[in-house]
């Protein structure tokens, strides 16, 4: 084999594939022999398809250039994370219930990306049913940032991010629902991005909070990043919340209008991450564009809004785990002895406690005081935004107050975990899209600054991070904390 | 009934929509097929599936509203109404809760002996059936196992909940025989409660005289999965009767939802409601609202098909006796088959007398319906005409529609087959009259000496020499020409 292609990008690798300078089988034993050699420490992959990934590459290789260049992803490696539905791998949420779950069917975006020529190479860990910011809730194992190994990647999807970052894949799916993509991709110094609320298809993704759960791609280039969204979006109808395909076409003109609201920039932020992001703000004035100091007024009852309207979608959508049909089941003398203990031993420790508040959240007599409550508080939030995209073309803020934490440091305590979505939630919350790039670094680790934009404006969000990517640090490989 | 209570009744109807496909995804509807054939991914409730609303039921849906004199939202939305049971694999169902689809509507009943009365009805709304669990064992509480069959997991239903406002076992009976009546018409639903694509919840209440509180509060019992409307008639019978008892005995009614066993016709206890679930329900988030065009409501309510307030008006305008449109309007395909006779034959009363006694008995006794009638409208038709022309008898056209049953064949077909024409000739008729005149001369003697009965006695040995193919009232006067003839001759 020729010079590392795993250090390559994604639509690099597609382009040497379609040239018919690498042979897509070459490109996947990189990538499986980078995987070996960093994941057995890091941990990202719950399932690793060695063996399916190299015969897509062998099929592939036997392609003509035509049929190579018709499939936007050919000869290129992603990683799946493992709340999204596979039919020839098992899917587990990282969780007990589902150990071993082969689904009969795959997501939407499974299809699209066989459909697009990309090629799986495994399932990727989470935190449990994706409840969670720091991987660490997984119930099989925790993944290691790949930055620092005593550190969480971030999650829920840390392992999507952690291949990403550590090279054994270009590309990587996540889902986010509220922040799941983005704060672990700041945590890894990688680029993950939310698409607007409907813009990707859910069929097939284990479902969380489903007013708030949205598919996204994860990569270290805007360009890749790009490249994976184009495949994945778009209306599905086995999905009925997905939109029809009416992107906003309206083009980005310059100087671009950044506002920069004070909520997210007050106590709670560490202050390097600040200086971080007060540099990166003084770039873009430098460019010319206009920044402008922004309120979002609500943003205070987000964090207490999202913890209301997650954990009761997720009571309800975890109820299906009940060991009838399929997944972990105790065997009992009676039916509700089989519920008990199935969803007893089958569920973790963080996910019985999103469901408890949930329940709770629903129940007759606190539904108007919480679930109505939350709901309203949502409505106001999304008309903060609504007011801000008047007067500005991006909101600019940082992804996370603090840096990527230590593993088990917040393990018992669950409210400061919380806390640590205060500046993501929101674009689930208002449906938006919304994009964490790598800025810079501060105490040795990544930091992400996230941009906003309208609903519907993905493009344009696309667009302006491919243009701030030059202001970007460059790409690298934490080769220098190996072992 | 004891004159110190009113009766309080009040019924949910479920109707299952008769669409090709569930609810909520492509599977099929069809009834009867081997367990869990009919499942996808969808229905089956697996990780990672999303509903999608089919159009079709929700057409038949506010068909069904309209018809029964609701308005229909133009925005209504679904909810997660949430329970744990095996027949149900996501663990909610997909249902409307504070905004359903259709509201405020009414059907007429008749109870005997008094005016048409109106029963409201409370709400209309779209939902998806659960599944069928198979208990291996007699009953349920020594079952050894069950068994999980989600082919009807999906289905779309309508569910009709009526306001309070039925006072009697008779008058539930009534409520459920007309709105069975009109969602027939529409062609929306099988309407089978023996399958299940029927199904009623009676709430059966007893407010004593003098109570001033809201019906809400009273105690109240739900009589749960009844499999016809005797049975529902019969539990409510019971029910009224085992609440009077306790409440004469000063005891308490406990509110509670008890199953009908139609064998000894009782009610028995299932679940009190201090046991009942918190449903939990909450807006479905899977599913975007429903929003109803006005201009799409109206084209549906202008294709509404006659419903039964309307044909009774135009059969008792035709002159036909309320018994028998209350049968005919209740029965479509009785209905239909008139609809298609009628406009071929002039009398309508002899017409819909013929279908509702010996079409009706023929078809009872080949357990059929108006619907495969071997006899089809055009055929009764011809043979009714035949009588009305005089060429057959009442007596000869109800062999000759025996025959019509067993072949299929026309009515003149077997007339000519079986040599069955009604002789008409009076002068051949008139040899046979001479005939019997001279062989029993004694019974002229009788008829003649005032004795009336000896006529019909002449009159049955002519029937008999013809084989029953004289007319009698001909016979009848060609007798009478033929005695008071031979008088004057022989006198």
């Amino acid at each position: 084999m020729a010079k590392s292609l795993w250090m390559e990008d994604a639509v690099t690798l597609h382009e040497l594939f379609v040239a018919g300078e690498v042979r897509a089988t070459d490109i996947v034993e990189h990538h499986l022999e980078r995987l070996n050699a960093r994941d057995p420490v890091i941990r990202a992959f719950l399932h690793v398809a060695a063996e399916q990934a190299r015969a897509q590459a062998a099929v592939q290789d036997r392609w003509s250039p035509a049929e190579r260049a018709e499939r936007p992803l050919s000869g290129v490696p992603v990683a799946i994370k493992d709340n999204i539905v596979t039919e020839t791998m098992p899917t587990t949420a990282a969780s007990r219930i589902l150990q071993n779950f082969y689904a009969p069917y795959n997501a939407t975006v499974v299809d699209k990306l066989y459909e697009a020529g990309a090629i799986v190479i495994g399932k990727t860990n989470l935190d449990e049913f994706a409840m969670g910011s720091s991987t660490e809730h997984s119930a099989f194992y925790p993944t290691r940032n790949p930055w620092a190994l005593d550190r969480v990647p971030g999650g829920s999807s840390g392992g999507s991010a952690a291949a990403v970052a550590a090279g054994m894949v270009p590309l990587a799916l996540g889902s986010d629902t509220g922040g799941s993509i983005r704060q672990p991709s700041a945590y890894c110094g990688i680029i993950g991005m939310k698409p607007t609320y409907g813009r990707v298809s859910r069929y097939g993704l284990i479902a969380f909070a489903s007013s708030l759960d949205q598919i996204g791609p994860m990569a270290r280039r805007v360009r890749d990043l790009r490249a994976l969204y184009d495949v994945i979006a778009g209306p599905d109808p086995r999905d009925a919340t997905s939109l029809p395909d009416t992107t906003d076409a309206t083009p980005l003109s310059r100087p671009w209008r950044i506002g920069v609201p004070r909520e997210y920039f007050g106590e709670g932020l560490d202050p390097e991450i600040r200086h971080v992001l007060d540099r990166h703000l003084s770039q873009l004035r430098a460019e010319g564009h206009e920044i402008r100091d922004i309120s979002l007024p609500h943003t205070r009852f987000a964090i207490a809004a999202y913890y209301l309207i997650a954990p009761a979608e997720a009571s309800s959508n975890l109820s299906r785990y009940d060991g009838i049909r399929y997944g972990f089941r105790r065997e009992s003398r009676d039916l509700v002895t089989l519920y008990e203990a199935t969803r007893d031993e089958g569920f973790g420790p963080e996910v019985k406690r999103r469901i408890l508040l949930g329940t709770h959240a629903l129940s007759s007599g606190y539904y108007d005081a919480y679930y109505l409550t939350a709901q309203k508080v949502r409505t106001l939030i999304r008309r903060d935004f609504d007011d801000a995209f008047h007067t500005v073309d991006f909101v600019v803020t940082p992804t996370t107050p603090e840096v990527a934490f230590r593993l088990g440091e917040r393990s018992d305590d669950p409210l400061t975990m919380y806390l640590g979505d205060i500046y993501t939630v929101t674009a689930n919350l208002a449906g938006l899209p919304a994009i964490s790039l790598p800025v810079g670094w501060a105490h040795g680790l990544p930091v992400g600054v996230q941009w906003l934009a309208k609903p519907l404006a993905d493009h344009q969000l696309l667009e302006a991070a491919e243009a701030l990517e030059g202001l970007l640090p460059p790409v690298r490989f934490p080769e220098e904390v190996e072992g | 009934m004891s004159a110190a209570f009113d009766v309080i009744i009040g019924l949910e109807v479920h109707v299952e929509l008769k669409t090709a496909s569930k609810l909520f995804c492509g599977c099929s509807t069809a009834f009867g097929s081997a367990p869990n054939s009919q499942t996808c991914p969808v229905c089956l409730g697996m990780p990672g599936v999303l509903p999608v609303l089919n159009r079709e039921a929700v057409r038949l849906a506010v068909r069904s509203a309209l018809a029964l004199n609701c308005t229909v939202r133009p925005y209504s939305k679904f909810d997660r109404k949430q329970y744990f049971y095996p027949d149900l694999p996501k663990a909610y169902q997909i249902s409307q809760y504070d905004l359903p689809l259709a509201e405020y509507g009414w059907v007429n009943i008749r109870p005997s002996g008094q005016d048409v009365k109106r029963v409201g009805i409370r709400r209309i709304h779209l939902e998806e059936d659960a599944g069928k669990l198979n208990h291996l064992g007699q009953r349920l509480g020594d079952a050894v196992g069950s068994l999980v069959d989600l082919n009807r997991a999906g289905v779309p239903l309508i569910e009709i909940v009526s306001e309070p406002d039925m006072r009697s076992a008779e008058e539930a009976r009534l409520y459920l025989t007309e709105l069975r009546a009109v969602l027939s018409y529409l062609d929306v639903s099988d309407l089978r409660m023996e399958e299940g694509s029927l199904r009623c919840d009676a709430n059966v209440s007893l407010r004593p005289r003098g109570y001033t509180g809201s019906l809400e509060e009273l105690p109240r019992v739900e009589i749960k999965n009844v499999n016809s409307i005797r049975n529902v008639q019969r539990g409510i019978e019971y029910e009224i009767a085992r609440q009077a008892e306790l409440l004469s005995r000063g005891e308490r009614i406990v509110r509670e939802t008890r199953g009908f066993d139609d064998v000894s016709g009782r009610t028995y206890s299932q679940r009190s409601k201090e046991e009942a679930h918190d449903y939990r329900y909450f807006p479905e988030p899977d599913l975007p609202p429903l929003v109803l065009q006005s201009e799409w409501i109206e084209k549906e309510r202008a294709a509404l098909p006659p419903l039964p307030d309307a044909i009774r008006q135009d059969l008792i305008a035709r002159g036909i006796p309320d018994k028998d449109v209350e049968v005919l309007v209740l029965d479509r395909e009785a209905y239909q088959y008139w609809k298609e006779a009628s406009p071929a034959f002039s009398d309508d009363r002899l017409l819909v007398n013929w279908m509702l006694s010996d079409v009706s008995r023929l078809l009872n006794a080949q357990g059929r319906t108006f619907g495969d009638c071997p006899v089809r409208p055009r055929q009764l038709v011809e043979l009714l005409t035949l009588i009305q022309e005089g060429t057959l008898s009442g007596r000869m056209a109800k062999e000759v529609l025996d025959a019509m049953f067993e072949t299929g064949q026309d009515a003149k077909t077997v007339v000519k087959q079986k040599g069955l024409s009604q002789i008409t000739d009076e002068s051949a008729l008139m040899q046979v009259v001479q005939r019997v005149l001279e062989a029993h001369a004694h019974v002229v003697e009788d008829y003649l000496s005032g004795k009336d009965k000896a006529l019909a006695y002449l009159v049955g040995q002519v029937m008999k020499e013809t084989r029953g193919q004289a007319k009698p009232d001909l016979v009848n006067r060609l007798l009478k020409e033929a005695i008071r003839g031979g008088q004057t001759v022989s006198g």
